[in-house]
């Protein structure tokens, strides 16, 4: 073996790498096959409405990963980690704007319909180029990499830490809200941009495409979970956890704090705006909504939920929490929020270290019982 | 390394000696009108162990701060080895330059194994993205297992920091030294908290490392710093009130005074 497959062996133990294939091979096999190959009237069919929404949540699941790359293991709580979500969307959202060309309602080549409404007359200058996928999921990378980049290196070098570091990201995220609700920035004010036709000639409306753009979901997902994992059994997520507990010791060994966790926001930021340029086709519409202060601070909830710190948890906590949400809204709506405040506070108080937590000290009372059983038959 | 051209001219070396090593003059420092260090003055050479005691608030702390870059001084000069001004540099840059620290409050990564700690500190490549992809070489292991053994750690080498007893963490903090390879070590109170017998093989570990380090130990505990058998500064409210070895500390009267007759 390699060095590189041998390292990528050592991202898991036996038991996680079964755990990894099993859920990848339900989520990229046995959920299609139940969409596009059972018949839509037998009872194992899953219709293409659940495919979207499971897409969704796991655009959300990787939201969650990148949210607890920097708050699990380098103890940074961004609570504004929507804006680079909400930024790779927009990014997206550029794209598929462009592609509906002369279909729109006023029919301009080349101008989105919110343009010609606003009467202008030629695309702004940064709506160049977004006529290309591949510039645009650049785009929807650099742009959430480059503000993260430049907000961390600010705040991190001024060694902004703890709740002060997540009341700036609050207000980071309110702000681009602000913006973006402004029809002069160009991006469709509060109606944000909707509307789309298709996605590198694929029919968006087709239940097809749709069941593609899950499979790619989720496979960006296992993709950006081993990534994270890569980068926590390094050396670097060994001093991510030293500067978690023992900022300033960490200093004194040698290493640039800033520069680690400039590193690993960057990179969580990249990951967000990947998230959101997902979940965007999925859902069909990227507006300042986003950017509600209140979404970023739900993600925090997912990881805590889940566990932080353990990636694996955090994902399935974004998972959980959807889908009791999805569950709850269509049942009362309005006891949606009342839900989640009280889960957040049951969560913190009776399981700090989440649904991961609760498992895996149920796993050790077990095997402990498992122990002192045998123990008892021996001396028995 | 050389000084970077924004740094005000250094006075000529007139009286700087080529072995020494870290060099204090008339370093002043004040927290909110309290003078922690009153132009404290210093010299300590290469290859030396030296001992500095002193009351409480008498300025031990504040002047490890000053040399390790986290207070910066409101007068006086810093200079290590070749004349560097430590005074214009951070944390991390003096301790890459080669000075090491361990924390009166012993401050180790809990969460990590003691292998781990030990592998963090050791001395390498600080730069992110190599310390991203770069594994562990034999020489390396071999290095954290003969300071695993050095600090009686050897059985402790998978357990979580956090778990250790406190005279083991204070090992461990000296273990993490030991691998960072500095030019100079300060220690700040190393055997606070100890048995006597921890106290005791503690003195014996210092003298090895001592062999082949420069070293600065602060400490109250008068009898351990009988034991280290070294040159001694005496520090009161923020100055150098004697320097000499025991004998001579012993028998100065303004020590007596503000320190041993206490």
């Amino acid at each position: 073996m390699g060095p590189l497959s041998s390292r990528l062996f050592a991202l898991e133990s036996r038991r996680g790498w079964t755990v990894f294939m099993g859920l990848a091979a339900v989520l990229m096999v046995v959920v299609p096959v139940l969409n596009l190959a059972v018949p839509e009237n037998s009872w194992l069919h899953v219709p293409t409405f659940w495919v979207t929404t499971l897409g969704k949540f796991l655009c959300f699941a990787m939201l969650a990963l990148a949210l607890d790359l920097i708050w699990g293991y380098a103890g940074i709580l961004s609570l504004g980690h929507g804006a680079f979500f909400g930024l790779g969307g927009y990014a997206m959202g550029m794209y598929l704007m462009r592609q509906i060309g002369e279909r729109s309602v006023y029919g301009h080549p080349e101008l989105p319909d919110f343009m010609v409404f606003l009467n202008w007359k030629e695309l702004p200058w940064y709506w160049y180029g977004f006529d290309s996928f591949a510039f645009a999921m650049l785009m929807a990378m650099l742009v959430p990499g480059a503000l993260a980049f430049v907000f961390g290196w600010l705040a991190f070098r001024s060694r902004i830490t703890g709740v002060y570091f997540s009341i700036i990201s609050q207000a980071m995220v309110f702000a681009m809200m602000l913006a973006f609700f402004r029809n002069e920035m160009g991006f469709g004010g509060n109606n944000g941009l909707t509307d789309f036709k298709d996605l590198l000639g694929f029919d968006l409306s087709a239940s097809t495409t749709k069941v593609g753009l899950y499979v790619i979901s989720a496979l960006m997902l296992g993709l950006v979970y081993l990534l994270c994992r890569y980068v926590v059994t390094s050396k670097l997520g060994r001093v991510l956890i030293a500067v978690r507990d023992a900022e300033s010791r960490v200093r004194f060994l040698g290493y640039s704090v800033t520069r680690a966790k400039l590193f690993v926001f960057t990179l969580s930021a990249v990951l967000a705006g990947i998230a959101g340029a997902l979940y965007v086709p999925q859902v069909g519409i990227i507006n300042p909504g986003e950017f509600t202060p209140a979404k970023s601070i739900e993600v925090a909830i997912w990881v805590a939920v889940g566990g932080r710190g353990t990636l694996f948890g955090a994902a399935a906590g974004a998972v959980a929490v959807n889908g009791a949400k999805s569950l709850l809204t269509g049942i009362a709506p309005e006891i949606w929020l009342f839900f989640l405040g009280a889960l957040f506070i049951l969560v913190t108080l009776l399981m700090p270290r989440g649904l991961v937590g609760v498992v895996r000290q149920w796993r050790e009372r077990r095997a402990i019982s498992k122990a002192s059983h045998s123990d008892s038959h021996v001396s028995a | 390394m050389s000084l970077p051209d924004s740094s005000p001219a250094l006075p000529e070396p007139h009286h700087i000696a080529p072995e020494t090593l870290l060099y204090l003059d008339g370093v002043s420092v004040s927290f909110d009108g309290f003078q922690a260090l009153n132009s404290l003055s210093l010299i300590i050479d290469r290859g030396e162990m030296r001992a500095i005691i002193g009351p409480n608030g008498a300025g031990k702390t504040t002047m490890m701060d000053v040399v390790t870059g986290r207070t910066r001084p409101d007068h006086g000069e810093v200079l290590f080895a070749d004349r560097i001004d430590l005074t214009a540099l951070n944390e991390t840059e003096i301790a890459n330059l080669g000075i090491g620290r361990k924390f009166q409050k012993p401050t180790v990564f809990e969460n990590l194994t003691v292998f781990e700690n030990l592998s963090l500190a050791l001395k390498a490549d600080r730069r992110i993205l190599t310390v991203l992809f770069s594994g562990i070489s034999v020489e390396q292991t071999e290095r954290i297992e003969q300071a695993l053994e050095t600090t009686r750690l050897t059985a402790q080498r998978d357990r979580a920091a956090g778990s250790l007893s406190h005279g083991q963490k204070q090992w461990l903090e000296i273990g993490m030294l030991l691998v960072q390879e500095p030019d100079l070590m300060l220690l700040d109170e190393p055997v606070a908290g100890m048995t006597d017998a921890e106290t005791e093989q503690t003195v014996g570990l210092l003298h090895e490392i001592s062999r082949t380090h420069s070293l600065v130990v602060v400490e109250h505990d008068m009898n351990f710093v009988r034991d280290l058998d070294c040159r001694i500064t005496v520090l009161d409210e923020g100055q150098v009130i004697a320097e000499g070895p025991m004998d001579a500390i012993q028998s100065d009267p303004r020590v007596i005074e503000v320190y041993l007759g206490r």
